[in-house]
């Protein structure tokens, strides 16, 4: 390696989401001259116009994000997460690695739990999203979890709390009361760098109690 | 002038007399007979709502008005001069409104990949980083080393040029830090050699980085000649010094805000590089500028815990008395310092000759930055397995051995037995490798290791206002710890309220010194300031109330809920009577952390962790069965949220032993794990059962007594689960992290 080779140039690099992103947009544009695919069923909706082009500038899209409605004009390459958190203004969902591996971005679509940041916001359209934001039953009344967390500490610095919680309620909302191995599962996608996982098996635990 | 207060001072309780002089403004420190209502019990986090409801904002989330985004341009090479630097194509893109390097003279050396050379800031993420693909840089390569034993070799490419270098730089193995204990090197080879028994055995252990779940950041504002900073730091205070220095501006100009951030473990203490380029760009560009890194920036530059060639030889008597401690040892840095690793084997036992010789050697790599704990946990898995190496040489049970050399202290010695106790330490098999069978378990511990520190001079101001609200500001940063908590039940004691009474705000440089978080001392160095404020507050209110009911200040108590009453209980007030009569409203008063109030000669932290493991000797796994934990930390304070310390200590000692390893490619010199799913990291099926033991260690020495637990915790677990490993196997591993592979070529299975 001792020899003197000159870089003449800093070639832009294909990484794996921008490949991703970049089948997003494709994949829109074509939609859009066929009229079907999820553009399509957008148009068919109403939710775009039908003579609308699709990208790469923004579109008016609507999310129905905890039971409501929430309208954006987004770039057809946003992330689900970054639709929540910059255009939405709903930034209790984190990124960790934007790369699918921290579980940082957990939200709940359509009734699974999936990584935002691995989710093309447009396909996220017409579908139910809850987030973290949704679970406070009102301003006193948290959600079990919520209240479970707090009571058995199962957060240090609480930057993966969010994507915890989220899966931790997909979990209850399909089992009331799970077994200790399905928690660990449950949250086994989630990385918490403090360490804080028995008390968040605690506070699961817990939680599924005082659901019933 | 101060007054003498008589304290009662020991171990749980344990309890010796002592009388010690008290500044008279201060209350007396609680000692071992005080039975106190909050403190010491488990109180959950104030704040945790934020948490759990999303509110919580981190420097991730911050969005000011006008805000643009940044983005560093790092180098792909390990070693390289850059030659020419052309940013005219990104420079038209339309919002793209400032680009800066990192040096203004070319050519200027990067020495790793990942090193800054150029930052830029435009109106949008996805544009700035379009406007980084078109700037070209041009760079001329040179031999470069990634590899720590290739760096120690005579003919290795020098990381720093000896031509423009400080004189310490010119080789890349720097000169040793030399540790001697009655006696030179020579010295304690002839008590080692002349010992009844001798080991020396070799270790090694890899570079860790410190992946906190934010990544580092801050947002940077300047306003006319004023500056504010949102940074994710484990120090406000350092940030705002730090700044102030590099740009040459008033220390008071700049406001830094760590409202909550998500995790650093030593290395969020700096205000680093990225910081730097921030605020320039926001000068440059004139509008508010957020720089968050990547995740693989993260593990590239923003440090490491460095990696470590150890070999440690212990001397003993047949009885079982340790003669002399060696220590040798190698770890790069990469182009930062750091390395050593000497910590256990000087601290720990009470042998009379210890010599160690700590060397860091130069590589083409990010520099390391403190990581929990820096070189204990690796110094443990050496020092530690030696010790145990040597405890069943001479034919005694590893904890004998030990408890036999640690005997002048005294909190070691309780902290054996209830470890032993609660583990069950007894029950175990005495003779290593004796299960039979293809999955054989084994039990093993280690000691930990740390220090007790603060730094006198932090401040704390409290607020009592009319409508019966006690607010508390501190300029202190919460990395994870959950400060506010016991500085909100030390209020709440003091005054007799309950802990969510107290409505805390840190984070900000605004309200006055905080200590920086590392080292563990936030606490040890933060709530006697607490406390002091809280006991003048109630001072103020006693001569209200007294004034209130018409007798003397010292005829009158606060007790439970607030209420003030006579001595003779015959006049009661509760606390809403007598703060309405606050005159103008409202009183603040400050409490400041000062010298500890006599040396107590416990300079240091213990503690000692137990392993049960077991080892599958066809497919070399090892499962961590249960760790039981043993710590101390002063008077403690918040037990629950001391627990979570010690579970994440635990956690990352066991991700640290079996998962976590920076990998640098050593034909291209960059790495080639920089995200989250090969650098492995402890998950949550991972964890196996955890129990904790705190020790009530009083010593009188602040008004609270706290001493830290965050990083004692991490430091013997790898060697636990290594002495745990010998024993169920009869073999040692000698390496980190300890993979099946690393388990199988032990046991010369492949």
């Amino acid at each position: 390696m001792g020899d003197k080779r000159k870089n003449k140039e800093n070639t832009p690099k294909l990484t794996r989401r921008t490949f991703i992103k970049s089948i997003g947009i494709s994949s829109v544009g074509v939609a859009a001259v066929k009229g079907e695919g999820m553009v399509g069923q957008l148009q068919n909706a109403g939710i775009l116009q039908k003579d609308s082009i699709v990208g790469p500038g923004k579109i008016k899209v609507t999310f129905q994000v905890n039971g409501k409605n929430v309208s954006s004009q987004i770039e057809p390459r946003t992330t689900l997460t970054e639709a929540l958190r910059d255009y939405l203004h709903l930034t209790g969902t984190k990124i960790g690695c934007n790369r699918g591996a921290c579980g940082a971005c957990t939200v709940i679509l359509a009734g699974k739990a999936v990584l935002s940041c691995m989710t093309l916001a447009l396909d996220a359209v017409g579908k139910p999203i809850e987030t973290i934001e949704g679970l406070e039953k009102s301003k006193e009344k948290l959600h079990p979890l919520q209240e479970a967390f707090i009571e058995h500490d199962a957060m240090q610095c609480g930057f993966c709390t969010s994507g915890m919680i989220m899966s931790a309620k997909h979990l209850l909302d399909k089992k009331q009361i799970p077994t200790a191995e399905e928690i660990k599962e449950a949250v086994s996608g989630n990385l918490c760098r403090c360490g804080t996982y028995p008390h968040v098996f605690k506070a699961v635990e817990t939680a599924a109690k005082n659901s019933k | 002038m101060p007054r003498k207060e008589k304290l009662f001072v020991g171990i749980n309780k344990d309890l010796e007399e002592i009388t010690v002089p008290i500044p008279d403004a201060d209350p007396k420190p609680w000692d071992g007979k005080d039975e106190l209502k909050y403190i010491g019990k488990k109180v959950p986090r104030i704040d945790g709502t934020y948490k759990t409801t999303g509110r919580a904002k981190y420097t991730f989330d911050i969005k000011v008005p006008g805000m643009i985004y940044g983005k560093i341009i790092r180098s792909p090479y390990p070693a390289a001069m850059v030659t020419k630097i052309d940013s005219s194509q990104a420079e038209k893109l339309p919002g793209v409104r400032s680009i800066i390097r990192v040096k203004d003279e070319l050519p200027f050396p990067v020495r790793f990949a990942g090193q800054e050379v150029v930052a830029l800031a435009a109106d949008t993420e996805h544009l700035a980083q379009e406007a980084a693909d078109l700037v070209k840089i041009e760079y001329d390569q040179k031999p470069f080393v990634v590899d720590l034993d290739e760096a120690m070799k005579e003919n290795a490419p020098l990381v720093f040029d000896p031509k423009d270098e400080e004189k310490d730089k010119v080789k890349n193995v720097r000169d040793a830090r030399i540790y001697p204990k009655d006696g030179k090197s020579e010295e304690i080879d002839a008590v080692l050699n002349s010992s009844d028994h001798k080991i020396e055995a070799t270790y090694r252990t890899q570079v860790q980085t410190h992946c906190p779940m934010e990544t580092h950041g801050v947002v940077a504002k300047w306003n006319d000649e004023k500056l504010t900073i949102w940074a994710s730091t484990q120090g406000t205070f350092m940030v705002r010094n730090q700044v102030a220095d590099h740009f040459n501006i008033p220390k008071s100009d700049i406001r830094v805000i760590t409202k909550f951030m998500g995790g650093g473990f030593g290395s969020k203490l700096k205000a680093d590089t990225y910081t730097m380029l921030a605020v320039k760009l926001a000068r440059e560009a004139k509008k508010p500028v957020r720089l968050m890194l990547s995740r693989k920036e993260d593990h590239l530059s923003t440090g490491n815990r460095p990696n470590s060639l150890q070999t440690v030889t212990v001397g003993a008597t047949k009885e079982g008395k340790i003669t002399g401690i060696k220590l040798k040892s190698f770890g790069t840095a990469g182009i930062g310092r750091g390395a050593g690793t000497g910590g256990p084997a000087r601290f720990i036992y009470d042998a009379e000759k210890i010599y160690t010789e700590e060397s860091d050697v130069y590589t083409n790599a990010g520099p390391s930055a403190p990581f929990r704990a820096p070189g204990h946990p690796q110094g443990a898995f050496a020092f530690e397995q030696t010790i145990d190496d040597m405890a069943y040489k001479i034919g005694m049970d590893p904890l004998e051995f030990r408890i036999k050399n640690s005997e002048s202290d005294k909190v070691r010695q309780a902290e054996y037995k209830i470890g032993a106790e609660k583990f069950g330490w007894l029950k175990r098999n005495p003779k290593p490798g004796a299960e039979k069978g293809v999955i054989k378990t084994g039990a093993g511990l280690a000691n930990s290791l740390w220090y007790y520190i603060y730094s006198p001079g932090s401040h704390v101001s409290l607020r009592v206002n009319d409508d019966g609200s006690v607010q508390l500001r501190s300029g202190v940063q919460d990395i994870g710890g959950g400060i506010v908590t016991p500085m909100a039940m030390i209020i709440a004691e003091e005054l007799c309220l309950k802990p969510t009474d107290i409505k805390i705000t840190i984070g900000d440089t605004e309200f006055g010194l905080a200590p920086t978080s590392g080292g563990s001392q936030t606490t040890a160095g933060l709530t006697p300031a607490v406390r002091n404020a809280a006991y003048s507050a109630k001072q103020r209110l006693l001569k209200i109330a007294a004034g209130l009911m018409e007798v003397d200040m010292k005829e009158v108590k606060l007790s439970d809920g607030g209420t003030f009453s006579t001595i003779d209980s015959k006049k009661q007030m509760i606390w809403k009577e007598v703060t309405a009569e606050i005159p103008e409203g409202q009183f603040s008063v400050t409490g400041e952390r000062m010298e500890d109030y006599y040396e107590t000669k416990r300079w240091k932290i213990s503690g000692v962790q137990f392993a049960e493991v077991k080892v599958d000797t066809e497919t070399g796994s090892i499962k961590v069965k249960r760790m039981v934990a043993i710590h101390d930390c002063g008077r403690p304070m918040d037990r629950l949220t001391i627990e979570s310390q010690i579970n994440g200590g635990i956690i990352q000692g066991i991700s640290f032993a079996f998962y976590e390893n920076r990998i640098l490619d050593r034909n291209t010199g960059v790495m080639v794990n920089p995200n989250l799913e090969q650098y492995k990291i402890a998950g949550a099926r991972d964890v196996p059962p955890i129990e904790s033991h705190i020790i009530d260690l009083n010593l009188g020495q602040s008004s609270t007594g706290a001493i830290g637990v965050g990083e004692p915790a991490t430091i013997p677990t790898a060697a636990a689960i290594a002495n745990a490993v010998y024993h169920a196997i009869g073999v040692r591993i000698r390496e980190m992290p300890m993979t099946p592979s690393v388990v199988l070529k032990a046991l010369n299975k492949v």
